[in-house]
């Protein structure tokens, strides 16, 4: 691959020969594996080997699910009960995928926010970045789609408002919502369907994981200085690098490890803590729960679909200045997917020529805001559509879209960044300097 | 900067908090805590507790409700009630069940579930206890449920022993006052009374004491395989938590050389 001059795989033996004149995948997995990674990085850039893990978790456990699960309005219900009940660790395969769903999107969001405060979205990693939504987007697609499955209350009626969403569209809604569903209202067809895309997707992630990682390897990781590993000769990389393999694998499983601990300690011990209740209550189309709420994950841009009501100012502007093909049920929908695609835009958005946000004063402000942002819009999610939180919701909102909108691009233009360290090397030697005995200094 | 975001997550759960008591309507229903010897990590089933609970369902609920998620054998199998084979053989035939290879009805066996409800609108029991919410604290986050359990079996408890004694009639039909009951008015007559049900070794047949062993049988038909389960979760956070020690160490010896000294690194 290109990028960071290293040393590449030689084959040596007769056979390593053989095989390399005809199909050089040793000289891949070696490349990839030996990868000169930059030597600084922190605790934060172990979150791509816990993704990793996710899917195929994921994929493994719905794989078996899969054999036990009957896709069929009447029987669904009953055969993850089948599954709980008889058999063989069916409840564990089950409560594994369960919670595997919520572990992805933890790790995916401190995945994402840790990129969005070092700057690993600018120039030249904006490919990755890229693709990294759009394996966000499928993730969103699929979890939602596998939440269905079960046909419980929440199950059902969230597949009810969700599908809804595409109903809001002027003109075409409609037909498109009938075509998603397989017919005027969530049914046996939706099921169905439903049930075949949450298994097809998670291999286009997968897919989209290889180009992600083909992306960064071709550019280099970014790391905590945001500065770029030198690349003048073998040696001067060697001085900001280490490979992949053995620093980094280790250093990542471990901290898989850990966080495993924890997982199975909620799987063992509170395999619930994270679903909704009513989903142990049979779908029944007759009888819509008290409240309607997505998993825990969907919360802050499900606030956001909720918080541009027909009485907000903008809305009536938008509502107005359109004659009405963009009513507030449409506004909410825009801005749930314009807040996504706002986050996708980030790195033409962010006008900075200082990528990490280490040296950036006044960014990190805005920045731990927005972190403080997206946990009050996942909470306002969780909460009934009535006041304080609509206004809250509101005001979070707002905040989201001028941080990617007005904040980035103005703080490159306004604010005076602190000095970067030369080169890697140097960041690396003044946190472990020889004098102190190789004990880190606290990384923030 | 983690630290500050920290406290704000904080700050913020702890506002959420607040907000929550204000919202909440004129009713509140009531959960009363059960200390049940299956919460918590360690926590297990009673054995003895199950085979009345059955009895207490059997003799009461099965009038109304079904069980139609729960094979009869499970009644035989670990971590739950453990009753003897000929027993649970003897049970299943109680119940007749219509055959369609037979085009009549049998007695049921073991493999058999237990009947579905008899009345309409007698909901099935056998996911009741994790269809319900008790406990949502400390300040909504629900992360007592590690030690509390998510308060399922509290809230039949709370039902079977919430009946005030008042009633009223609308539209037809007959409203049970209860504290426990999400609107405060239950359409289930007081299904339960003191000595309702006699057990064979004489144990406490009080409201209060029947109420909880229904309501820890209904748990564990509910989630048959817990203890399976929490022993899966002790085995793999041990080893997890020995492998991350193993790693940690390893980890610390690879980096040892070009952490502490680079001038031979």
């Amino acid at each position: 691959m290109a990028g960071i001059p290293h040393d590449h795989y030689e084959p040596r033996s007769g056979g390593e020969k053989w095989l390399y004149r005809r199909l050089p995948i040793a000289g891949l997995l070696y490349d990839t594996l030996m990868i000169p990674t930059p030597k600084n990085l922190n605790w934060m850039w172990i979150w791509g080997i816990v993704l990793t893990f996710c899917l195929a978790l994921q994929i493994v456990t719905g794989i078996v699910l899969a054999m036990h699960y009957t896709p069929q309005v009447d029987m669904a219900f009953a055969s993850v009960e089948h599954i709980m009940r008889n058999v063989n660790g069916g409840y564990m395969l089950r409560y594994l995928h369960m919670n595997g769903a919520s572990l992805f999107f933890i790790a995916v969001y401190l995945h994402i926010f840790r990129g969005l405060y070092y700057g690993s979205y600018k120039a030249p990693r904006e490919v990755t970045w890229i693709i990294g939504m759009l394996i966000y987007l499928a993730m969103m697609a699929t979890a939602f789609m596998g939440y269905v499955l079960p046909w419980g209350q929440m199950s059902f009626w969230g597949a009810t408002v969700i599908t809804g969403l595409f109903g809001a569209i002027p003109g075409v809604g409609e037909p498109i919502q009938t075509w998603l569903l397989g017919g005027p209202a969530v049914d046996n067809a939706t099921l169905n369907r439903f049930f075949s895309l949450h298994y097809l997707l998670p291999f286009v992630i997968a897919a989209l994981v290889a180009v992600h990682i083909w992306a960064f390897h071709t550019t280099g990781n970014n790391n905590p200085t945001g500065v770029e590993v030198r690349r003048g000769s073998k040696e001067e990389a060697r001085r900001d690098t280490l490979p992949f393999w053995p620093y980094f694998v280790i250093k990542d499983l471990f901290a898989l490890a850990v966080i495993l601990a924890v997982f199975f300690a909620i799987v063992g011990f509170m395999p619930n803590y994270l679903g909704h209740p009513d989903n142990y209550i049979p779908a029944n189309p007759l009888a819509t729960p008290a409240h309607i709420v997505p998993e825990w994950y969907f919360l802050p841009f499900y606030a956001i679909l909720r918080a541009f009501t027909a009485d907000v100012w903008v809305v009536i502007a938008v509502e107005w200045l359109t004659f009405g093909i963009i009513d507030a049920k449409f506004f909410g929908v825009l801005a749930m997917f314009g807040a996504i695609a706002v986050m996708a835009l980030a790195p033409w958005l962010d006008t900075s020529s200082v990528r990490s946000g280490r040296y950036r004063p006044m960014f990190q402000w805005w920045f731990a805001l927005l972190c403080l942002n997206f946990v009050v819009l996942m909470w306002v999610g969780a909460m009934p559509a009535q006041e304080p939180y609509a206004t809250i919701s509101l005001i979070a909102s707002a905040y989201w879209f001028a941080y990617f909108l007005i904040i980035l691009p103005l703080l490159g233009v306004i604010e005076k960044p602190l000095p970067q360290p030369a080169t890697i090397e140097d960041d690396f030697n003044a946190h472990h300097s020889p004098s102190t005995g190789g004990a880190p200094v606290a990384a923030e | 900067m983690i630290r500050k975001i920290i406290l704000a997550a904080g700050a913020c759960l702890g506002l959420s908090g607040g907000l929550a008591v204000a919202a909440e309507g004129a009713f509140v229903p009531h959960t009363t805590d059960v200390a049940f010897s299956f919460e918590g990590p360690f926590g297990t089933f009673d054995r003895n507790q199950l085979q009345r609970g059955l009895q207490v369902y059997t003799e009461v609920c099965s009038a109304c409700h079904g069980l139609q998620h729960v094979a009869i054998r499970a009644l035989s199998e670990a971590g739950g009630p453990q009753l003897p084979e000929d027993q649970v053989r003897a049970y299943a035939e109680q119940f007749d069940i219509f055959d369609p290879a037979l085009d009549d009805t049998r007695p049921r066996t073991p493999n058999d579930h237990f009947p579905a409800s008899g009345m309409e609108n007698a909901p099935d029991l056998s996911l009741m206890a994790k269809a319900r919410a008790g406990f949502h604290g400390p300040y909504g986050t629900g992360i007592n449920q590690l030690f509390r359990g998510i308060g399922g079996p509290e809230h039949i408890y709370s039902i079977l022993t919430g009946y005030t004694g008042e009633e009223k009639e609308e539209a037809g039909t007959l409203f049970y006052e209860n504290t426990a009951f999400s609107t405060g008015w239950i359409a289930m007559s007081p299904p339960l009374s003191d000595g309702q049900v006699e057990f064979a070794d004489g144990h406490d047949n009080s409201l209060s004491s029947m109420a909880m062993d229904v309501s820890a049988f209904l748990m564990w038909t509910a989630e048959p395989k817990m203890m399976a389960r929490k022993q899966s979760g002790f085995v793999a956070v041990a080893f997890l938590s020995v492998l991350a020690v193993l790693l940690y160490l390893t980890n610390k010896r690879i980096w040892a050389n070009v952490k502490g000294n680079r001038r031979h690194a």
